[in-house]
């Protein structure tokens, strides 16, 4: 296995995007909330809200940092472990990989002038302004690189002529019909991550004793962020479950087991596949559901596994993967709801510390929502690398030295890992919100 | 028409980043030097107040290149991409830890030699591992069988030229970042940082002249082909060497450092320019040509008005970048507040 260069470019792939998406989801989740908290700030000349806003950068330009470095891996290394892939793509979707070098470029240009620039400006709506670039740019690499991903499972826009792709739509290819509910779909999920992030944060704080108001502004704006962007999130995977079932039913049918096609179909949740039999045990079955979710109608026709020849299966583990999405997104959904609820319903408590402690783990909780998305997403377009053009197994390189290679990543991703946490913490802990508070009075 | 423009855009792309990054790369070898030294109240403020703004700008343009590269150059993907993996992975694994020593050392909580050093040294590797990708681009360092690439590994570490590559590539990263340092440092008003990085740039000044002549001398034996042409066009290199006179004289005596660090731009955009015009139409010799291997047409016009799209952007926010930092005196005297 680890002479074979398909595996390990596989393995070497997942490790590093796997890696690099943490960094990418929170590089473009968090900008819109230090622009709001600066903007709130500026306006009710609340300094609580601009120290909130320069904390959040603070960390922000270190994960940045980081994710600049992984970003770079990756750009050079679909090229290093998947040539053939790679200059196939080449030909047809490189105008959004290219466009997303124009999309970093001004949100690095911008980020290094909102950075040295907190007290250079009179006006300081000046300085809020120059958080706006840092937005689009983020969302910006966010919408081009989720083309490309679009691309890899809905290829269109070119024609294939004895091995020569002619005819070449790069627009086509570009806003491919995976598009429009995957970018949507990637984009609030990421506000989302960014939003339970810092509001996990704020509320681990609030838990350890620290009661400063400041904190309960933190949680406060971080929480209306989940609220708004896990129902929207809900409401677009939604859009992107109907996606599949049109457009890659394979995908689907192997994340419900399902495998007859049949109308009024029922969903899975849960169990332990029998594969022989194509019988689930011990799983939760609700009845129409799928068809429901699948085309808006109970008595709709979803396409079963069974129509397609068995090699081209995607792998049906992600079944689990899309299952703990599902209802990993329902608890973040429910408990910013209930935050909500508390808080603007006197007679609750926001602040109860179970609801903080919940809040507290919705963060973690949600990087890994948004990793068993991806793997759900990858591994479901198995064995297809191109969707019915390229498999994996032909476009991987052909050297022999990827596991050496993978193991010198794996050191390099093992070590930032570690030491990023550790670096954050100190950061974070060497000015403590309250000292800072005090400096900051004597300036405004 | 579509593969002159593609490849003219991406080579001012590369020397720009040649640029920037032999500055930043330098920057941080010297701020490493400084700090061993116990220099440290004179030039590593001046470097950290560059460096500090615009770090992540020069990453971007390196990605720029490789994926526009892609974009024009498809089939480059699959040659260079075949085999480069052991040697890209090593210039990667230093970007990353350049890249991300960097923020630790720079906005973690506190200063940490280890964490300098590698931020000085993998400035100087980096430079020199990504220069060998010019290295293989002349041709005899890989072998193409059937549809399989593979890097010849001996070739490169026994070759000559190769070598001289490396070695020009530290050489010029110091020198390069030595002149505009001692340019900083002067409009800084920074005496002590002047004379310290005036003393770097003679001292560079040197080496980086000697291995550019020996390039010329490996290259004849390497590949005739390209050596020829380059003799052709024998005044571009000449223009470059009297470029680089100028600047020399004018640092050695500490006059107008601004426009000689202009006069070591033009030298090294006479010679890069030199170089890459008469290295068409391969893009990898013999293999790759960018007629052959030039992106559809479609594409190509795509790219472009993507490119020029982007450019309007961009052209604006960087003026803004060098306006607010790099131009401003009071800035770079460090009399505004940074946070
Ligand atoms: C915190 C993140 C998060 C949350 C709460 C959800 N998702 Fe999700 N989901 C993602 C993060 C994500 C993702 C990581 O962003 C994916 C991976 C690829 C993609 O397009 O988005 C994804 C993919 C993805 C796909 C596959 C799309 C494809 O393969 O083209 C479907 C069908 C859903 N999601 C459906 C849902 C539903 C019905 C949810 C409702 C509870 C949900 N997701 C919550
Ligand atoms: C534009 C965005 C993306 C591109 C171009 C891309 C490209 C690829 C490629 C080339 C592979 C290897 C072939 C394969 O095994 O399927 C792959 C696999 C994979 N990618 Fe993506 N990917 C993208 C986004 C992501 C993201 C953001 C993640 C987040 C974790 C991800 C997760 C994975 C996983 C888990 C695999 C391994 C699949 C397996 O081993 O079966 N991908 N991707
Ligand atoms: C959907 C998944 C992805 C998202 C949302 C995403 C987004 C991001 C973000 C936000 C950054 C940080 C850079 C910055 O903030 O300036 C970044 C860096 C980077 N990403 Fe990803 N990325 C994803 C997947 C990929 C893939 C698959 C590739 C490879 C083609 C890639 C290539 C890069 C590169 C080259 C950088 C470094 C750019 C620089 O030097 O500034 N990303 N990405």
């Amino acid at each position: 296995m680890i002479e074979d260069p398909v595996i390990m470019s596989r393995w070497l792939t997942f490790i590093t995007l796997a890696f690099h998406i943490i960094l990418a989801t929170l590089g473009v989740g968090i900008p819109i909330f230090f622009s709001i908290a600066e903007y709130i700030g500026i306006k009710r000349k609340d300094p609580h809200y601009l120290l909130l806003a320069k904390r959040w950068t603070r960390g922000y330009t270190i994960l940045v940092a980081v994710g600049v470095v992984t970003g770079t891996i990756i750009g050079l290394q679909l090229s290093l472990l998947w040539p053939s892939f790679m200059n196939a793509s080449g030909h047809v979707i490189s105008l959004p990989l290219f466009m997303e070098t124009f999309a970093f470029f001004f949100e690095a240009v911008f980020l290094g002038i909102y950075l040295y620039t907190w007290d250079r400006f009179k006006n300081r709506i000046y300085h809020w302004l120059l958080s706006i670039p840092i937005v689009i740019g983020s969302t910006g690499s966010a919408f081009f690189i989720t083309s490309v991903n679009a691309f890899m499972n809905t290829p269109l826009g070119f024609d294939v002529d004895n091995g020569e792709l002619t005819n070449v739509q790069p627009l086509v290819a570009m806003f491919n019909p995976a598009f429009p509910s995957k970018f949507s779909h990637v984009l609030t999920s990421a506000y989302l991550t960014g939003a339970f992030i810092l509001a996990s944060i704020a509320a681990f704080q609030l838990l350890r004793g620290r009661t400063h108001v400041y904190y309960k502004k933190a949680l406060h704006l971080a929480m209306i962020g989940c609220f708004v962007f896990s129902i929207a999130t809900v409401i677009n995977g939604d859009f992107s479950g109907k996606f599949l079932a049109s457009y890659q039913p394979e995908k689907l049918a192997a994340a419900e087991w399902h495998f007859e096609t049949e109308d009024r179909a029922k969903l899975v949740l849960g169990g332990i596949l029998d594969p022989d039999e194509q019988e689930v045990k011990y799983g939760i079955e609700i009845p129409l559901a799928l068809s429901i979710i699948a085309f808006n109608s109970p008595d709709a026709e979803v396409i079963g596994l069974n129509e397609f020849p068995e090699e081209l299966w995607p792998p049906l583990m992600i079944h689990y993967f899309f299952n703990f999405m599902v209802s990993a997104g329902m608890f973040l959904a429910g408990i910013s709801f209930i935050y909500i609820i508390f808080y603007y319903v006197n007679r609750f408590n926001a602040l109860s510390p179970w609801l903080l402690r919940a809040i507290a783990i919705s963060g973690p909780l949600s990087i890994l929502t948004m990793e068993s998305g991806w793997i759900m997403t990858e591994v479901g377009r198995q064995p297809w690398i191109l969707r019915g053009f390229l498999k994996v197994s032909e476009a991987a390189t052909t050297s022999e030295h990827v596991f050496e290679m993978m193991v010198v990543y794996v050191v390099l991703y093992f070590t930032l890992g570690i030491l990023l946490p550790i670096i954050l913490i100190r950061v974070f802990s060497k000015k403590s919100v309250e000292t800072e508070l005090e400096k900051q009075q004597v300036i405004l | 028409m579509i593969e002159y423009i593609g490849i003219t855009v991406l080579w001012i792309f590369l020397y720009g980043y040649l640029i920037i990054a032999s500055i930043d790369f330098g920057a941080g070898f010297y701020s490493f030097y400084a700090k061993m030294t116990d220099k440290k109240h004179t030039i590593r403020q001046v470097i950290d107040r560059y460096l500090s703004p615009v770090w992540e700008v020069t990453n971007v343009f390196l990605v720029f290149f490789f994926v526009g590269l892609i974009g024009f150059f498809p089939a480059t993907a699959y040659y260079y991409g075949t085999a480069l993996l052991v040697p890209g992975t090593v210039a990667l694994i230093l970007l990353a830890i350049r890249g991300s020593f960097y923020a630790f050392a720079n906005y973690g909580a506190r200063e940490n030699n280890f964490y300098l050093f590698l931020y000085g040294l993998t400035g100087l590797f980096i430079p020199a591992s990504l220069s060998t990708v010019l290295t293989i681009s002349e041709g005899g360092f890989i072998s193409v069988e059937g549809g399989d690439v593979k890097l010849l590994m001996g070739e490169l570490f026994t070759s000559p030229y190769s070598w001289t590559v490396v070695l020009l590539a530290i050489t010029s990263v110091l020198f390069i970042s030595a002149s505009f340092l001692t340019f900083y440092a002067k409009r800084a008003g920074d005496r002590d940082a002047h004379e310290l990085m005036r003393k770097f740039t003679l001292i560079w000044s040197g080496p980086t002249i000697l291995f550019s002549f020996l390039i010329f001398v490996t290259l004849r034996n390497h590949n005739a082909e390209h050596f020829n042409a380059m003799l052709e066009i024998r005044w571009i290199f000449l223009f470059s060497l009297l470029s680089f006179l100028t600047a020399v004289s004018l640092i050695y005596k500490r006059k107008r450092t601004g426009i000689a660090f202009i006069f070591v731009c033009f030298q090294f955009a006479f010679a890069f320019f030199g170089y890459g015009y008469t290295h068409l139409p391969y893009l990898l010799y013999p293999h790759l040509t960018i007629y052959e291997n030039v992106t559809s047409p479609e594409m190509g016009i795509a790219l472009i008005m993507a490119f020029i799209a982007g450019l309007m952007l961009l052209i604006p926010s960087l003026f803004l970048l060098l306006r607010l930092f790099i131009f401003n005196v009071e800035y770079a005297r460090g009399e505004k507040k940074t946070y």
